[in-house]
């Protein structure tokens, strides 16, 4: 703690509670809450009642609860492999000495810049982006699932690229020399060294692309087919007809799916935890 | 199997347009079975031409051969070298004997042959015990064994060794030193070439020191040539301590400030000025052939020998002399002298040491 004196450490816990509790905990205890409501016409909810829960998990709310992991599923796994590759083929273009010229760090640096752009653009635009690009031929996507995941992939595959990028520059080229110095072709380097040695990076990108196309709602909203409804989307709508309470049920619903998934996914290492 | 190395003026440059060579036309020759240490100071270009055998950077000109094959445009992974680098480099995500089974693994050596070679590996390295560990569990030491092991159980002819010892403290290496040694013993068809700034290291372990400094090649020799008979003074101040004095050459002499000093001139031309190298251990206190007179101007006491600085005419000179009982006083006028056959000529340029 950087903090050494008793009072100093109170006041400290004390801030701590202060901005943490208003800003992020309230928020979502307030959702639990209405999750529970029958009514909330005063400072508390009453008539506490499971029901909101019962209609939340079956029918087409259900559906959208499969729909939605699927489709995060999707993209993550595309936006991982994606952004890794991309993460590792620009490593190697910037890489100073043996073989690079200066048009391949050029090349580099272009490929930050355009794993960058989604981010930097909203996601708004990338939905229209990807509308207006799969509606004409020759690739009709528009009024199917996979423009949902493609566009969803589209969005968080910065994320992963960023997150990679940032940890293949913090690997000892040590590894990989002398991985090849052993006889090993450079794709075998890439499975059984480098890989499993950039794992957490892999797993922590995997799951923050989960989590962000989970929640994606505006992109989503534009190029969603009646049948492939995300559960935001459900969310969205059960709030605009004024089912508040039925879309906090949802929301408590979309919130737990994805933690549990974060969790798993953080459960996954190689066999010896390493640094 | 076994192989040698050989550098065919291989250059190697970095920057834009080359503009910074880190290695200039090494020519040098590792026979096959033969330790060849490369000693020099950080930035001398010895590690960049390890690097250039095992691949790593590519020389701007020449060739590098190993055994009879050209390898300059092989890449790392089909030169069939094993490599030792000073941080260890083992994988932390698998076991010791996944560590040492990945070269057979990645060579696709038969499924059937791997975890007795692994064995044999870590046998070799007195770390057969310690198998089932992973890296971190270990201690410098033992972490640097395995890498050994890791590097020989895929048989390579060719051996590099980057600073192996350097991460670890002088007790232990000392003793690595001696294990590396009894390797070479029992793999005598292993070349290996040793990349060091230690020259006790380079002395105790090579059957030839290649001197390197600013990119070049400077000497190279066997340990006992280098100390006994430098060729020029940076060699001898780095293989080893050395006195190195200006004197002015005379016939069948040398005088240094007043003192007239025999020596074995060889083929220094009288009249020149040149470097008399005499290594501290081998000036004695007292009268005697070729006595230099001065002043004690410090003395450190290092347990088994005492090292004497006297003024010498305006030169500092080292003396280490046996535990003294009573060291002289600084300040005191005292005496050095050293036999003729011990000391060097060499000849031109003079850098005060």
């Amino acid at each position: 703690m950087l903090v050494h004196s008793r009072k100093g450490k109170w006041a400290t816990w004390a801030l701590f509670f202060v901005l943490f509790l208003p800003l992020f905990a309230l928020p979502l205890l307030v959702i639990v809450a209405a999750s529970f409501a029958g009514h909330w016409s005063g400072a508390f909810p009453s008539g506490f009642t499971g029901e909101h829960y019962s209609a939340a998990t079956r029918g087409e709310s259900l559906q959208a609860l499969t729909t939605s992991l699927l489709t995060a599923l999707g993209a993550s796994l595309i936006a991982l492999t994606a952004g890794t590759w991309a993460a590792l083929a620009a490593a190697r273009l910037k890489q100073r000495g043996d073989g690079t010229t200066r048009l391949s760090r050029l090349c580099g640096r272009t490929l930050d810049t355009l794993f960058m752009l989604p981010v930097a653009v909203p996601s708004v635009v990338v939905g229209l982006a990807v509308l207006v690009a799969f509606s004409k031929p020759p690739m009709i996507l528009n009024g199917t699932s996979t423009i949902v995941v493609l566009a969803h992939a589209i969005l968080v595959t910065a994320f992963a690229y960023q997150s990679v990028a940032a940890a293949i520059v913090r690997l000892d080229p040590a590894y990989e020399q002398a991985a090849a110095s052993l006889g090993a072709r450079p794709a075998y380097v890439l499975w059984r060294v480098k890989l499993p040695l950039l794992l957490p990076s892999l797993t922590a990108a995997a799951g923050l692309c989960f989590a962000l196309s989970m929640g994606e709602l505006s992109a989503t909203m534009m190029l969603y087919p009646p049948d492939w409804t995300p559960l935001p989307v459900r969310i969205y709508a059960a709030t605009d007809r004024g089912a508040t309470f039925t879309g906090a049920a949802l929301a408590v619903v979309l919130m737990t799916a994805t933690l549990l998934v974060l969790f798993a996914v953080s459960r996954i290492r190689t066999k010896a935890p390493y640094r | 199997m076994s192989s040698g190395i050989r550098f065919d003026s291989v250059s190697v440059a970095y920057g834009r347009n080359g503009e910074n060579t880190v290695l200039d036309s090494l020519d040098l020759t590792v026979e096959p079975g033969e330790v060849m240490a490369l000693l020099g100071p950080s930035g001398s270009g010895k590690t960049t031409a390890l690097r250039a055998v095992a691949g790593f950077v590519r020389p701007a000109s020449g060739r590098v051969l190993i055994g009879d094959r050209d390898v300059t445009a092989l890449p790392p992974h089909r030169r069939g070298i094993g490599m030792v680098v000073q941080q260890y480099a083992l994988f932390p995500h698998m076991r010791v004997e996944d560590n040492v089974a990945f070269g057979l693994k990645a060579q696709k050596v038969s499924r059937a042959e791997i975890p007795g070679r692994v064995a044999d590996a870590l046998e070799m390295t007195g770390m057969a015990a310690y198998a089932k560990r992973f890296p971190r569990e270990l201690s410098g030491g033992q972490q640097q064994r395995v890498a050994i092991a890791r590097a020989l159980a895929i048989r390579p002819g060719v051996l590099l060794l980057d600073e192996p010892l350097s991460a670890l403290d002088a007790q232990l290496r000392s003793g690595m030193l001696a294990e590396l040694a009894r390797l070479h013993r029992e793999l005598p068809d292993v070349s290996i070439l040793y990349v060091t700034h230690d020259q006790v290291e380079a002395l105790t372990l090579a059957d030839r020191i290649a001197v390197m400094d600013r990119a070049r090649l400077q000497d190279c020799g066997t340990p006992q040539e280098l100390y006994r008979r430098p060729r020029n003074e940076f060699t001898a101040s780095f293989v080893g301590n050395a006195n190195l004095l200006p004197v002015s050459v005379g016939v069948g002499s040398v005088s240094l400030g007043g003192a007239e000093l025999k020596v074995d001139t060889g083929e220094v031309a009288s009249g020149v000025s040149a470097t008399l190298c005499v290594r501290p251990h081998l000036v004695g206190l007292g009268a005697g052939p070729n006595s230099l007179g001065g002043k004690v101007t410090e003395v450190q006491w290092r347990g088994a020998t005492h090292r004497v600085y006297v003024d010498v005419a305006g030169h500092s000179v080292k003396a280490d002399l046996r535990e003294l009982r009573e060291p002289p006083a600084l300040g005191s006028e005292v005496t050095l002298h050293f036999a003729p056959e011990d000391a060097v000529l060499l000849a031109a340029g003079v850098t005060d040491g």
